[in-house]
């Protein structure tokens, strides 16, 4: 019988297999920052272990960073960056610090340095490494014992997660996103419907979408509850990688590109679970409660908690609505928006400013507007192509890189009861700051939005 | 870490679904370097609300966690463990948990207990009848007991043999440092260094 494309990757990485025991996988690549590493560094330190493969390991600054130039003002997250700073000199880890040309969200910079490559298995104290998979790896979230694990051995005792495939029929409608999409498959399965599986993402709408636009939907399987989610590489991901600056070169470049041809799944091989969509029904879709299954599409109506037939799904939305201040039947293109967020490592890339760009191009923004890149490249990148031009002269403010509002640990929060769009991937309670409610929505979303004022579709801006 | 055979408590009723790990210990939380002083973290948010359940003195020195489905989902952040750990609890029950919380607790030496859910809200009635309810989790029968009834648990053998022993996972590791250093000497030559 054929295999999947999860159970190839997986079965290349296992170092040791035995009887009743998880299996001891390899980790080719290590991703750290500030915030879930520290504690594991520390525990390095009182065993008396070195970090085994620091050339597999990369770390940068981003969670409490701040987005104004300037120091660290809070005195406690100035002392988690330095004490990053400390660890990355004391067991001989690349760090990109904050003012670094290469810092930026860590799922952002993986990709941009060509470090994300397929067929990979990757990990970071961070749930959404499940970005990478984009690229046809198994990249996953850990804690900060498994980091100290995987310093201290590259290597993390696993059980291999079951097999979804998740087909994607038919193509977007114009206008509709990478972020629309996976936003409907979190509501269509909800957000355990993928718990104990490795997705992959397959069909005809993923096959289109850029390496962009599958970083996104890999990124957020994890609130489907899935351990990780992939694609399976092709054309757009060799060109995606081509003279990257850890890409392979010359005749390298040939055998790995070979090799990645065969990470596929097989026509004969059988998934424990597939779900199906059709793409072609798809709209811009927004959320409206307190966890990312809680959406709907942009065009409909904020639900009544009666509509949820299983009692504790009925409980869980009473206490969104109650929450988000929203009254059930009141039309989602009727919810007034404070603060309109652009960025985070879902929606934090180039292409995503662009679209902002583009809606946002000689129009005024009704709302705060926090557009902030992924990375310092992808800032860069947008001043040459003079985005942030076009932010400012909208009246949006152009910032630098980090993950800023997503998580709010740094200065840029929600006041209580003050209301977002947000191109992030959680609308969990307080997530963007103490009573903050939250709205998840593509970057197109988000710039029309800011707009007018209230949560609109690109196709409705006159 | 400290063994897990067994555990016996009251138990505080947590009627919510999807009790995320940003709830559990809110982001600001996180920039603390040591991993000590999480317990005035947890649930920050909703212990605002006098009516939040830990409030209810009923329910001081409780050592159980009765959720309802999809605990710790999110955020990876072990802060979530340490937090319910430094504030008493030993096991959570719930009808399903994120599966990094769940690899997180197991890692310290919380039990993560899977019950059908009917079970947990057998469980979670009785306690909120009688809040004195004593309820019993065996990891090595791999079994719940209470209320005169008993529910049995999956968890795997090795996972339980490794909480029932209090072993760190590191050390089982580095006895197998032969066969990584094989592993590594057998990686496509293409494949990326960060230095």
């Amino acid at each position: 019988m054929g295999r999947t494309l999860a159970e190839k990757v997986w079965e290349q990485h296992v170092v040791r297999r035995a009887e009743g025991e998880p299996d001891l996988l390899f980790i080719d690549l290590h991703l750290i920052h500030e915030v879930t590493s520290p504690q594991a560094f520390d525990g390095l330190r009182m065993a008396g272990r070195p970090v085994r493969r620091p050339d597999l390991t990369i770390a940068t600054e981003d969670h409490n960073v701040p987005t104004v130039r300037g120091p660290i003002s809070d005195p406690v997250s100035r002392a988690q960056v330095e004490t990053l700073r400390k660890n990355a000199a004391e067991f001989g880890v690349r760090l990109h610090p904050m003012g670094d040309a290469g810092q930026g969200v860590v799922h952002i910079i993986g990709p941009q340095f060509g470090l994300t490559q397929p067929g990979m298995t990757i990990v970071c104290g961070d749930s959404h490494t499940s970005t990478h998979g984009a690229f046809g790896g198994i990249a996953f979230g850990i804690g900060t014992s498994e980091v100290e694990h995987v310093l201290a051995t590259q290597t993390l005792p696993a059980y291999r997660p079951k097999t979804m495939a998740i087909e994607v029929k038919g193509a977007l409608p114009y206008g509709v996103t990478a972020k629309d999409l996976i936003l409907a498959i979190i509501a269509q399965i909800g957000t355990g419907g993928g718990q104990g599986y490795i997705v992959e993402y397959r069909g005809e709408a993923i096959r289109a979408l850029s390496m962009e636009g599958r970083m996104t939907v890999c990124n957020m399987s994890i609130e489907a509850g899935a351990r990780a989610g992939m694609i399976a590489p092709d054309e757009t991901t060799f060109s995606y990688l081509k003279g990257r600056p850890h890409a392979p070169e010359g005749e390298a470049w040939d055998q790995a590109v070979e090799y990645w041809k065969t990470l596929r799944t097989d026509d004969d091989a059988v998934f424990d679970r597939v779900v199906e969509i059709d793409a072609a029904t798809l709209t811009p879709f927004v959320t409206w409660g307190t966890n990312p299954g809680q959406g709907a599409p942009l065009s409909s109506v904020v639900p009544a908690p009666e509509q949820f037939g299983d009692p504790i799904e009925r409980s869980a939305a009473e206490r969104a609505l109650e929450y988000m201040g929203l009254t059930a039947g009141t039309r989602l293109t009727d919810v007034e928006v404070d603060t309109v967020f652009v960025g985070s490592c879902t929606n934090g890339r180039l292409e995503d400013l662009r679209a902002a760009a583009e809606i946002l191009q000689g129009r005024q923004v009704r709302t705060r507007t926090l557009i902030v890149p992924g990375s310092m490249m992808v800032k860069l990148q947008a001043e040459a192509e003079g985005l942030h031009e076009v932010f400012k002269a909208a009246g949006a403010e152009w910032r630098e890189a980090g993950c800023s509002m997503c998580l709010g640990m740094n200065p840029d929060t929600l006041a209580p009861g003050e209301r977002s769009a947000s191109t992030s991937n959680r609308n969990f309670e307080g997530r963007q700051g103490k009573g903050g409610r939250t709205h998840l929505v593509s970057p197109q979303v988000a710039a029309a939005t800011a707009v007018t004022g209230k949560l609109t579709a690109p196709a409705d801006l006159v | 870490m400290d063994a897990f055979v067994t555990h016996t408590g009251t138990a505080v009723p947590l009627r919510r679904s999807n009790v995320d790990t940003d709830q559990i210990i809110p982001a600001v939380w996180l920039k603390q370097v040591s991993r000590t002083g999480f317990e005035k973290g947890l649930f920050a948010a909703w212990r605002e609300d006098p009516s939040f359940v830990l409030n209810d003195p009923a329910y001081d020195g409780a050592s159980i966690l009765v959720s309802g489905p999809d605990f710790g989902t999110g955020s990876s952040r072990e802060h979530a463990v340490w937090a319910l750990q430094q504030y008493g609890f030993r096991v959570v029950i719930a009808a399903r948990f994120g599966d990094i919380f769940r690899n997180n607790s197991t890692k310290m030496g919380l039990l993560p207990v899977v019950l059908p859910p009917e079970a947990v809200e057998t469980l979670q009635k009785a306690v909120e009848a009688d809040p004195a309810t004593e309820i019993t989790v065996d990891l090595s029968e791999r079994e719940v007991r209470a209320v005169g009834e008993a529910w049995s648990f999956e968890i795997d053998d090795y996972t339980r043999w490794r909480l029932l022993e209090g072993l760190d996972d590191i050390g089982l590791t580095l006895r197998h440092a032969d066969a990584i250093a094989d592993y590594e000497s057998g990686r496509q030559p293409w494949l990326p260094k960060t230095a």
